[in-house]
């Protein structure tokens, strides 16, 4: 265990009648990048918006970099950088003076040039922010999340809203942030985004969090089945191939068997021993892990994307 | 730098690249001097001097109206946020925002003093201290109330509506735009509780009589307490996020930013100094023009005199 940079314990907060979060503990380890899954309306906003500080809890206990947003929230905004969902910037301000009047607010600060440069910005530098494409936009706010060298960032939906492409520059930074030990807390509702960033996810539904942990232990605890997919010399029939280790399901398409298994690796070696044993051969082989989609489908019987 | 001083220079950046400060700012002031001084002034020394008060009051007062826009637009279009999540505190925006406006209007106001001086040959200027001393409380008064209309109204819309319903009376009860000795003697009544009237009054009177800062201590210490009030109550009810509802106490502490002025407008009303003042100094102004008109009538005179139907009956 390293050490904790971010504890959420019992975390509830009320918007009048409505319940947002009812209830969620997790906590963040430093150089973690943190996922919170879950669709929109699930909570995941506001949580994060009371560990920035932006917002009071009504119950539960929080801290970030050892500190308590309610009590120390300047301290606290010292040490942390955010990417938050709808802000903007004034039309008229450019790129460069942008980086420099955020910069100026923080007792530690990176050089605004040095950051233009990683984040590709710099023809832009004088650019008027209502200038700007969405990716520049998305870009300048991640330059921005790192004027002060923090040591939390946020990332609010970094890719909503980004067309494919810039989604996935977007996500190459994350990856660098990532290689450089950034402790990063990522809200999405991509599953793709959580999968392919994130070393812990808590999955939240409902102002409550449903599953936490790696990408792939949330995978093999749901008891999603990873589909192994073999076309074979000569055909076998279904029963022998339901019989394999691990095996839950089989179906026939175009030709080739679709295998349902829990344990993929049991079965793909008692595939092997069968098929030596009736000399037959095996022509093709694809292995598709579960996502986790499928593990959120379920637990709550839903898609995520509803 | 401290976060106050650069968001300071940052609006000061914004509003001078923005065209709508540069018409309202710029344009219009300088459309109001030249209309006042010049026309309805007559273009004399004291006809330019009598309005001169009225065109510095407008400018000044005129900050509240783009300030409240602003703060409601950043509020609104989540600029506000983006700053809320860094270092920088209520108190931080709002003092920029109130120092950049005052920064903003000194200009103006200085380029319009020195045309008064050389254009209009206004040679009553001998106070300026006591000048700038009302432009800085009149702006930061003002200011601080375009604050509180940003706090309580929820979109532009609703802003720009009620900028209108406290400017109008503002301009057009206070002497601003009419002389307050020219308005019926009821409106003049009313006009004593507005915060307007007292900074007209008080420019007047340093400009048209050279009266001191000191001497104004009514005016300028009744403005004083309303900025404070005005700028703590905008402190209170500042409000970061577009979704934060207003308070439902709003109502009331901004009811209580009119009990300075209520107190003194009972007060005047009774003792009827403001009144006797802008009576005496519109009546000066009065006097000034009517000794125009011999010279303009013996010029009729003398230009009838060269008409040959007047020589002819002799």
């Amino acid at each position: 265990m390293g050490n904790a940079m971010l504890q959420v314990e019992n975390l509830v907060k009320h918007y009048g009648d409505v319940q947002a979060v009812r209830g969620v503990s997790f906590s963040v380890e430093e150089g973690e990048v943190f996922g919170l899954l879950g669709p929109n309306g699930a909570g995941k906003t506001t949580t994060v918006e009371i560990l920035e500080g932006l917002r009071t809890l009504d119950s539960g206990r929080v801290s970030v970099c050892g500190l308590d947003p309610q009590e120390k929230p300047q301290e606290l905004k010292q040490e942390i950088g955010a990417a938050l969902q709808s802000t903007s910037l004034p039309d008229k301000l450019r790129v460069m003076e942008a980086l420099r009047l955020f910069a100026s607010f923080y007792k530690r600060r990176r050089r605004p040039e040095d950051l233009l440069k990683r984040f590709g910005l710099e023809e832009k530098r004088n650019t008027f922010y209502n200038q700007l494409s969405g990716g520049q936009k998305q870009r300048l706010a991640l330059a921005m999340a790192l004027v002060n060298d923090p040591k939390v960032l946020f990332f609010d939906e970094p890719t909503a809203g980004l067309d494919p492409q810039v989604r996935r520059e977007i996500y190459d930074i994350i990856e660098e942030l990532r290689r450089e030990k950034k402790t990063i807390v990522l809200t999405t509702h991509y599953i793709e985004e959580a999968e392919r960033l994130c070393d812990r996810v808590a999955i939240i539904d409902h102002g409550k969090v449903i599953a936490l942990g790696t990408p792939r232990e949330l995978k093999s605890r749901a008891g999603a089945t990873t589909r192994v997919e073999v076309r074979l010399s000569k055909p076998e029939s279904n029963g022998i191939m339901k019989n394999l280790e691990g095996v839950v399901d089989v179906r026939e398409v175009d030709g080739a068997y679709v295998l349902h298994s829990q344990r993929p690796p049991q079965t793909i070696v008692s595939l092997v021993k069968h098929l030596e044993a009736q000399g037959n051969e095996l022509v093709s082989l694809e292995i598709a892990t579960p996502s986790l989609e499928d593990v959120f489908i379920e637990m709550t019987g839903r898609r995520l994307r509803d | 730098m401290s976060n106050f001083a650069s968001l300071t220079e940052m609006r000061i950046r914004l509003a001078l690249r923005n065209k709508m400060f540069f018409f309202f700012s710029i344009v219009m002031p300088f459309i109001f001097f030249f209309g006042y001084l010049g026309f309805f002034g007559k273009s004399v020394p004291a006809g330019a001097a009598y309005f001169l008060g009225p065109v510095l009051a407008l400018n000044v007062m005129g900050s509240f109206w783009g300030l409240s826009a602003t703060i409601v637009m950043f509020r609104e279009q989540g600029i506000l946020r983006r700053f809320h999540v860094s270092p920088v505190t209520t108190s931080d925006i709002l003092a920029s925002s109130v120092v950049a406006n005052l920064a903003l209007t000194l200009p103006t106001v200085i380029f319009e003093l020195l045309l008064a001086g050389l254009i209009f040959h206004v040679h009553t200027l001998h106070n300026l201290l006591g000048i700038f001393v009302l432009v800085a409380i009149g702006t930061i008064s003002f200011a601080s109330l375009g604050l509180v209309i940003a706090s309580i109204t929820n979109t532009m819309q609703e802003t720009q509506v009620l900028n209108q319903l406290i400017w109008l009376p503002l301009v057009f009860l206070s002497g601003a735009t009419f002389p307050l000795a020219y308005l019926p003697k009821v409106v003049q009544r009313v006009g004593l509780f507005l915060p307007a009237t007292y900074l007209v009054n008080a420019f007047q009177q340093v400009i048209v009589n050279s009266a001191t800062a000191l001497s104004r201590y009514t005016e300028i210490a009744s403005l004083v307490c309303w900025a404070i009030l005005t700028f703590f109550l905008s402190m209170q009810l500042f409000r970061w996020e577009p979704e934060t509802k207003i308070p439902r106490r709003a109502k009331l502490l901004v009811a209580s930013t009119a009990i300075p002025f209520l107190l003194l407008g009972i007060w005047e009303n009774r003792i009827d100094r403001i009144l006797r003042e802008s009576q005496t100094a519109f009546a000066a102004f009065q006097t000034a023009l009517d000794s125009l008109r011999p010279a303009m009538r013996m010029s009729i005179q003398s230009g009838n005199a060269v008409n040959p139907s007047n020589h002819a009956p002799k």
